[in-house]
Parts: structure tokens; sequence; C-alpha cells
């Protein structure tokens, strides 16, 4: 179990993500009203999540946390395989259910 | 079934948005577990998932605070990955941009994958609705993933402070953001632009206070973006017509 966080951290970080994620979504709908937004900028927005997520989570595979940040392979191949099924089957539900399983072998292979 | 009223519009939503419990269930049971984890108590979970309501925000918060990463580099990440709801409410606000303000204060709070997607595609292919049934049909498709959503997060809440480190569950996240990006990388574009992030992120790790997350999000859109435009091209020069 970790210490809990700082309460001045963490409810800045609430406060700050409730009201940037709503601004986010309100900002068009209740504000642009019918402009539109420059064609350069909406081409690179289509690509935040597709590279602010793997980038999150490409040192969590190399450097896992539960091993304590040694790389291993069976956590590298578990997330391999996740990744792969998802991309196959385009299910995110299939992923997920093949990370499930993938959790409870690395939890049987560490135990 | 046609929809002619703006009640039969919001049940309509309702129905066509109830298989995606599934999915918002297992991720706010894990928001809630994997936040207990973290050492918040139960009432900071639920405030969390109830003033945020994004799923990839608060997992990327989630993980970079244990990181002890400063407080602004949090709020961008978080915000950078929750992107794509700015892009949703843009391209829904031709269908909903007419209701009065206050709906459209809601339809924002509202406004995640599941609604989003399933909207979108009704409005599209049933261009006689009216605008009121039109904001029924999207609180509709809300009926069941918000109210599923905020009690997952509260059994996961509850139940994680029980789960004992050693179960490594600290692996889950990655595993679940795995899960989510296979289905995104429809594009070569989109393949482009996650292994472009990927490559700049594993040596960028060494760059202090997490900020290596950014630079690789940032080139990783970049990539995507010249990508497209270089695809785009190209599909032009194959094809003049």
């Amino acid at each position: 179990m970790t210490q809990p966080p700082d309460p001045t951290l963490l409810w800045t970080i609430i406060i700050g993500l409730a009201i940037g994620s709503f601004a986010l979504r309100f900002a068009f709908i209740g504000l642009m009203g019918g402009r539109t937004m420059p064609v350069w900028l909406m081409r690179h927005l289509r690509y935040t999540a597709v590279a602010i997520i793997p980038a999150l989570v490409a040192p969590l595979v190399v450097w896992p946390t539960p091993t304590g940040g040694t790389p291993s392979l069976p956590h590298l191949a578990v997330a391999a395989a996740v990744f792969a099924l998802g991309y196959w089957t385009r299910n995110v539900l299939i992923a997920m259910g093949s990370g499930a399983v993938g959790f409870l072998l690395l939890f049987l292979l560490a135990g | 079934m046609a929809i002619t009223t703006t009640k039969s519009a919001f049940w309509k939503g309702f129905r066509d948005g109830a298989p995606f419990l599934l999915v918002s269930g297992p991720f706010g049971l894990l928001f809630g577990v994997l936040a207990a984890e973290a050492g918040l108590i139960v009432p900071e979970a639920m405030i969390f998932s109830l003033s945020v309501f994004a799923g990839s925000a608060q997992f990327t918060a989630l993980q970079l605070m244990q990181e002890n990463t400063p407080v602004l580099i949090i709020l961008i990440s978080a915000l950078a990955v929750n992107l794509r709801v700015a892009m949703y409410s843009a391209s829904l606000t031709p269908y909903l941009g007419g209701a009065p303000l206050w709906q459209r204060a809601c339809a924002a709070y509202l406004t995640v994958d599941q609604s989003y997607a399933l909207s979108i595609v009704q409005f599209e292919t049933h261009p006689q609705m009216t605008l009121s049934q039109r904001m029924a049909y999207f609180f509709g498709t809300n009926g069941c993933v918000a109210p599923g959503w905020m009690l997952a997060t509260y059994i996961g809440a509850l139940v994680g402070t029980q789960i004992p480190a050693s179960w490594g569950l600290d692996f889950v996240l990655p595993l679940a953001f795995l899960a989510m990006i296979g289905p995104m990388l429809r594009t070569p574009a989109h393949v482009i632009a996650c292994f472009a992030a990927v490559a700049t992120a594993l040596p960028a790790t060494a760059l202090p206070y997490n900020l290596g997350l950014i630079v690789a999000g940032l080139i990783g859109m970049m990539a995507g973006a010249q990508a497209e435009l270089w695809l785009e091209r190209r599909s032009i020069a194959k094809d003049p017509s």
C-alpha cells in the first residue's frame, strides 16, 4: 500500500481536471457555435490520444512497477499479446478480457 | 422503432447505451481499485469520478501522481489524453448547438466515447429528428453509463484497500491502456503516430519532471499529422480525378 497523496496536490488535480475537461467539452458546443477550427490544428488533435497514451504506457511496460523497474520478459509478452489482440480484433472488450487473463498469468507466475 | 416523441427518443438512447455498461462498469471498478491502491479514500475517488467524468484522463493523472510528477505536467498530460472529447464536442455542435445553454452545458459534461459514438451515428442516419429529440437521445445514451460508472467507482474504491500490493496490480493500468490503443489505430497515420510516440518516450524518460511524456506526445502528434498529409498527397497523385 502506498502513502496517501498530499491533499493539496490531490485536490489541485481533481479541481483542475474537472474544470479543464469540462472546458474542453464546453468550448465547442457551448461557445464556438458553428465556427470551425483550423485544419492543421484538427489534423494534430486527431492524433493526441494515439500519441499520449502509448507514450505513457511504453515506459510502464519496459520498466514494470511490480518488478521494481527491472525489465521482465513475462510482462513484456503479456503486454504485447494484449496490444496485438486489440489491434487485430478491433474490440476493446476482447482486448480487456485478454488483459485480465494475462494479469492472472503474471500473478500465478509471480506467486 | 421510429422516434416520434422526445420521451421515446430518450428511451431509444437509453436502450442503445445499455450494452456499454460492459465497458464502463469494469473501467469504473478498475479506477476505484487503483485509486484506493494509490491511497485515495472512498469520497475522494467518488468526487474524482463524478467531477472529472473522463476515464482515461483520470487513469493518467492517477499514474503520474504516483510518479511524483509536477502538478502542471499532470494536468497537461491528463487533459491531452482527453482532447478527443473536445473533438467529439466540435462534431456534435451542428446537431445540438441550437439547444438552450443549460442543456448544452449538461451535454458537454456528458460527452464521452460512448455517448458520442452512439449519437453521431443516430443523428447522421436520422436527419429528420428535431433538436429536442436529439438532445433527449443524447441524454438517454448516458442513462446507464453515467450511473454505472459512479457505482462501479464506489465498489472499486471500497474493495481496493483489501487487495495486497503483492498482487502486482500496478500492471493492470498499462494493460487497460494497451487494450484501448489497438482499436484506436484505424489508419496508417495512427500507427505511425503511436510508434513515433513510443520510440521517443523510452529515451525521453531521462528528462526531468516526466516532461518526456509531453515531448513524446507532441512528436507522435506531429508524426501522425505529417503521415496523414503525405498519404493524402500520394492518393491524389495516384488517382487524379
